[in-house]
């Protein structure tokens, strides 16, 4: 015959081992959800130092269209630096939830190259293609976004070009066309014509 | 699984030979290796897709097992043993890393006895069909004026298509298309004057020969293809210069240098088509069906208010861009109109296209990727005729620009219409009621457009 304060501690002692490992479980999916949330984002270490007042057009999926936005972030000296730092920004924003306008997880601006006489090549990852949701409008937001930022900060810009993962690609996902530059009088014609719209 | 994923990733070169396999249980395309001067290719791919495989190597020798048929291979040797008989093949097996392979001048002997059924194997073109698979067609210039080449095929087709100056070609890779009676074909017509067929690297082509840029058209669910010059193309002068977009030259399109007069001809192209899907708007629907199916609409509203219209693509077939805009301009359309769908937001987007400022010009030939500057107001003027239509009908839309390419290759005026459902549920996009509402609003624009349009350069 087991005494009964024995039984009482033993079920005790496997409630209590039954909720640690419960406990246990839920923090490790916690660890991995955060992990993979971590992972969306731009490896690049963030660049220190004084932070600078910067205009930054996003696109919103909701009414479709392009609002120059405030922001201040540190900014390097370089043009070129800036010019990336600027769209790590931008995308930084759309990584983040809630986003005004979601992009695929992992995308990233592998590389901006200012080419005079105002010509930008902007290189795009590929997860930043290959994630990107497809539509004339969604993807006419992106390509946008990303060259009136450009234009806006950094003086001189007249086109720029869309590289992604160092090549060149017809479309962004089935639409916006990567093949031609992107020429900031006429993208400025678009952002009037989106902001007309509202 | 692995190996036949390897053999279709390796069929990617261009320079690889390739031996199209059809059947009724599929149709596939397999790597051909070349080793001593023969053709090559592995057995196991080769029947992995018609049944249940095995191979087991030991040492030199090499089982194999397609279902209960059991064969024997050996390294270096032609002699083997299927169904417990011997067979010879007609040079050595060899073994590579386990994978078998054998001369591709055998399988005409070998596959019947292993498959236990006929076999026909065009070796020079590296076409083989497994069992009753062949599809027939006949080709026939009608009499109407202008004539016009109607090829009925015994089962749906999906070739690709080009055209160039005087020809159109017809690529057959994934149909076991089969010669007619003869190659070569000629017709009692000045503008369609012939027709070939020939079989090459794992495909069938039908060339058709004519004096005038040719466009096709798909009827009967892909049973059947049209051949036939644009309403336009019909009475003029065969061109000095090519008005297509040579698919290996420069991108330059010829101009002719004066305007051309068009009737009022209506080109609709359903953009994406085949493996290209467009967005997936839901788990069921994609966007190359529902614009397929708003493009036909949108033929049958226009041809209610007398209004010719041509669908770029009337199957579900890829097409790429530069086929897409080099067909449209073979037509010399009054307005060029490409549909898309979205899952996000509501109503109806137009887009007039957006040129890229540097263009290229040399003399008389423009720059392929601006062609469209010329036709800008035209593009313009038709957008607002459709914006006010759909508005008169209460469908919300908007009017933009965008960078979408063709657009911008066609050389007359070009809207791109982008539908989103009317409220939050995407299936709407597919509905009769809804499709219905956006075709007739836009054939309506459409028509409203013809006097504007008709007086354009």
């Amino acid at each position: 015959m087991i005494p009964r304060h024995l039984i009482i501690g033993i079920a005790v002692m496997l409630a209590v081992a039954l909720g640690m490992s419960f406990y246990v479980l839920r923090m490790r999916r916690g660890e991995r959800a955060e992990s993979a949330v971590a992972s969306s984002r731009p490896v690049t270490p963030p660049v220190s130092g004084p932070t600078e007042q910067v205009t930054l057009y996003v696109a919103y999926d909701d009414a479709g269209v392009l609002r120059p936005t405030p922001a201040r972030i540190p900014l390097p000296a370089g043009r070129q630096e800036r010019a990336e730092e600027l769209l790590r920004a931008l995308l930084g924003l759309y990584l983040d939830k809630p986003s005004p306008h979601p992009l695929g997880m992992g995308s990233e601006v592998r590389a901006v190259y200012l080419v005079d006489p105002g010509l930008v090549v902007l290189d795009l990852n590929a997860a930043f293609a290959d994630g990107h949701r497809s539509g004339v409008l969604v993807e006419e937001l992106t390509m946008a976004s990303l060259v009136q930022t450009l234009a806006a900060n950094i003086p001189g810009i007249a086109r720029v070009k869309i590289l992604v993962d160092g090549k060149e690609r017809e479309t962004l996902a089935g639409h916006a066309d990567l093949s031609n530059f992107y020429d900031v009088s006429t993208m400025n014609q678009l952002v009037a014509q989106m902001s007309a719209g509202q | 699984m692995v190996a036949v994923g390897s053999a279709i990733l390796l069929s990617g070169s261009a320079d690889d030979k390739h031996i199209s396999i059809y059947s009724n249980a599929a149709s596939y395309t397999l790597p051909v290796v070349e080793r001593n001067g023969m053709d090559y290719v592995g057995l196991l791919e080769l029947l992995e897709p018609l049944g249940t495989v095995s191979a087991k190597t030991n040492g030199q020798r090499w089982k194999f097992r397609y279902y209960e048929v059991e064969s024997e291979f050996t390294a270096g040797k032609t002699r083997a043993r299927v169904r417990g008989k011997d067979f010879d093949l007609p040079a050595n097996f060899l073994l590579e890393n386990g994978r078998g392979l054998v001369p591709l001048s055998s399988l005409s002997a070998l596959l019947p006895r292993i498959l236990g059924g006929p076999v026909t194997f065009h070796e020079s073109a590296r076409r083989l069909f497994i069992g009753n698979v062949a599809v027939h067609f006949t080709a026939q210039v009608s009499k109407t004026e202008p004539s016009k080449l109607v090829m009925e095929f015994t089962a749906p087709v999906n070739p690709t298509i080009s055209t160039e100056p005087g020809k159109l070609r017809m690529v057959f890779t994934h149909e076991p298309l089969v010669e007619p009676g003869s190659q070569s074909l000629t017709f009692d017509s000045k503008i369609i004057s012939s027709a070939s067929y020939q079989e090459n690297d794992g495909a069938a082509e039908i060339v058709v020969n004519g004096s005038v840029p040719l466009l096709a058209t798909f009827g009967n669910d892909g049973r059947t293809i049209t051949v036939a010059p644009p309403p336009t193309a019909a009475t003029q002068t065969p061109p000095a210069q090519p008005a297509v977009k040579p698919t290996t030259a420069p991108q330059l399109l010829a101009s002719t240098g004066a305007p051309v007069a068009r009737s009022y001809v209506v080109v609709i192209d359903a953009s994406h088509g085949g493996d290209e899907r467009g967005a997936a708007l839901s788990d069921q629907l994609a966007e190359k069906d529902v614009t397929l199916a708003l493009a036909r609409r949108l033929r049958l509203e226009l041809g209610a208010r007398g209004i010719t219209a041509l669908l770029v693509r009337d199957a579900d077939n890829a097409l790429t861009l530069d086929q897409r805009a080099t067909m449209a301009n073979a037509a010399h359309p009054a307005i060029y109109i490409c549909l898309h769908a979205a899952s996000e937001g509501n109503g109806v987007r137009l887009y007039a296209p957006l040129v890229p400022a540097a263009a290229e010009n040399r003399g008389p030939f423009l720059d392929w990727n601006a062609a469209q500057a010329a036709y800008l107001t035209a593009s313009q003027t038709a957008e607002t005729s459709l914006a006010a239509e759909l508005q008169n009908r209460r469908v919300p839309s908007r009017s933009l620009i965008a960078a979408l390419r063709p657009l911008n290759n066609v050389t007359a005026p070009a809207v791109a219409v982008e539908v989103a459902p009317p409220a939050a549920d995407v299936s709407e996009l597919n509905s009769l009621a809804y499709q219905q509402l956006i075709a007739s609003s836009l054939a309506a624009g459409i028509a409203a457009a013809r006097d504007k349009l008709e007086t354009a350069p």
